[in-house]
């Protein structure tokens, strides 16, 4: 395993431990596209350039604008 | 250090459980919930990696290259696009339970009236 | 059962449920001895028997064409559950939220809006080539569309997707895919083969029918998330009627 790879996956085990325990909401959808974004390289590192464009469009649009709204939604009523 | 991607796969897995039982927002869970649903896809990939392989792509390598595992990306890509929107599907539930019962703590939604 | 208990409960049972997966994972083979033989088998033959260079494309679209479309069915049925639960027929109208006023936003957005279309467009067609394909090319182009509400006004973003038109799109990409299946099944074969013509490796047009359900799904999961969108942000502009359901 090159060093890479070894460094990625200690970033992504910390972008997941700070996705779950973030509780401010709008705190909450900045970090869960930063994980996106560091699942991404992980996956390009493991060779994988089909999932990471998946990834790279789902957790940069879809996911955040999703979250974004519900937010709105929560907090305007 | 061989196993490190299947045991962060297990990490992740937890930590996302964990955030899962200790959330007091239900927008926050379906946030966890995807944390957990990710350590799926970082095991199918890690299983499917051959050491000094590049990406099974042969548009310009000759054909005879070492190249990882295809089957294992094409269930996953598949898998994450999809995962969005059943997350969607879960913010949609959790917007009507905001408009009837005034709350998103998945403590306070525990009983069901009517 | 209190927080507090329920939080007890969980960090025991995780513990052992952690202990029983670390085990589980070590046995499987060492990372990067991949022993299995379908992937190497499948790179080695995929290129030759389907003249696509994008082997992963490949396995998706066709040697493992019913997981996509069940994949694809899945999409459509939460994403008709999305509009099932927010779309309300009962709704007063709230004002609609203002334009954006900086015109530097607008004319960036305009410019930004029309080359992602381009470039889904061209993810999607070049997608059994290189790195790409339908569901990525399909989130590039909704998301085109959302870039015009976005930097520009909400009636903007209506005008260019009308639900009407966003379901038909959907539901053409999401049957087209069956009606490919079923085509390869009047033609003698099993359902979901390849057919038709197998063309020249690393041009646009080879692979038999690999396109066709490339662009069948590029399509439903483009229209599937513009609806999402759609059903979301009306929330935002309309609101329904209060607490009479």
């Amino acid at each position: 395993m090159i060093p890479l790879q070894a460094a990625i996956i200690g970033l992504v085990a910390a972008g997941a431990l700070a996705v779950v325990v973030t509780r401010d909401l709008v705190r909450l959808t900045m970090a869960s596209s930063l994980y996106a974004l560091l699942l991404v390289v992980l996956f390009l590192v493991f060779q994988a350039p089909d999932v990471a464009l998946s990834e790279l469009v789902v957790g940069a649009v879809g996911f955040p604008l999703v979250i974004v709204v519900a937010v709105v939604l929560e907090r305007g009523r | 250090m061989s196993y490190l991607p299947y045991a962060l796969a297990v990490w992740i897995f937890a930590v996302g459980l964990y955030g899962v039982v200790r959330s007091r927002n239900l927008i926050h869970l379906v946030v966890c919930l995807t944390v957990a649903q990710s350590s799926t896809y970082v095991l199918l990939l890690s299983i499917g990696y051959v050491n000094r392989g590049t990406a099974p792509i042969f548009a310009d390598v000759p054909k005879g290259t070492r190249a990882v595992d295809p089957v294992v990306q094409a269930l996953t890509l598949t898998d994450v696009v999809v995962s969005v929107t059943v997350a969607a599907l879960l913010l949609a539930l959790a917007i009507q339970a905001q408009r009837h019962a005034d709350t998103t703590d998945p403590d306070e939604l525990a009983e069901m009236h009517g | 059962m209190s927080r507090g208990v329920r939080s007890g409960l969980f960090l025991v049972s995780a513990a052992g449920l952690t202990a029983l997966l670390l085990w589980a994972v070590a046995g499987l083979p060492d990372f990067g001895h991949y022993r299995g033989p379908y992937g190497k088998v499948l790179n080695s033959v995929a290129v030759g028997e389907r003249h696509t260079t994008n082997v992963v494309a490949a396995v998706v679209f066709d040697y493992r064409g019913v997981d996509t479309m069940g994949e694809e069915f899945i999409l459509f049925a939460s994403v008709m559950g999305v509009a099932l639960l927010l779309r309300n027929p009962h709704r007063e109208r709230r004002q609609v939220p203002a334009r954006i006023q900086s015109d530097a936003v607008r004319l960036a957005g305009i410019g930004f809006a029309a080359g992602l279309l381009v470039l889904g467009l061209y993810v999607v067609a070049h997608g059994y080539l290189t790195p790409g394909g339908g569901f990525q090319g399909g989130v590039v182009l909704a998301s085109a569309f959302v870039l015009v509400y976005l930097a520009g006004d909400y009636h903007a973003y209506r005008s260019l997707s009308p639900t009407p038109a966003i379901d038909v799109v959907g539901a053409t990409g999401a049957g087209g895919y069956t009606v490919v299946g079923i085509v390869s099944l009047l033609l003698g074969s099993a359902f979901l083969h390849n057919f038709g013509p197998l063309g020249t490796t690393g041009k646009l047009a080879s692979g038999g029918s690999i396109p066709f359900l490339n662009v069948a799904s590029a399509l439903e999961v483009s229209a599937a998330f513009v609806l999402l969108f759609s059903e979301f942000l009306d929330e935002l502009v309309v609101r329904p009627e209060a607490r009479s359901q």
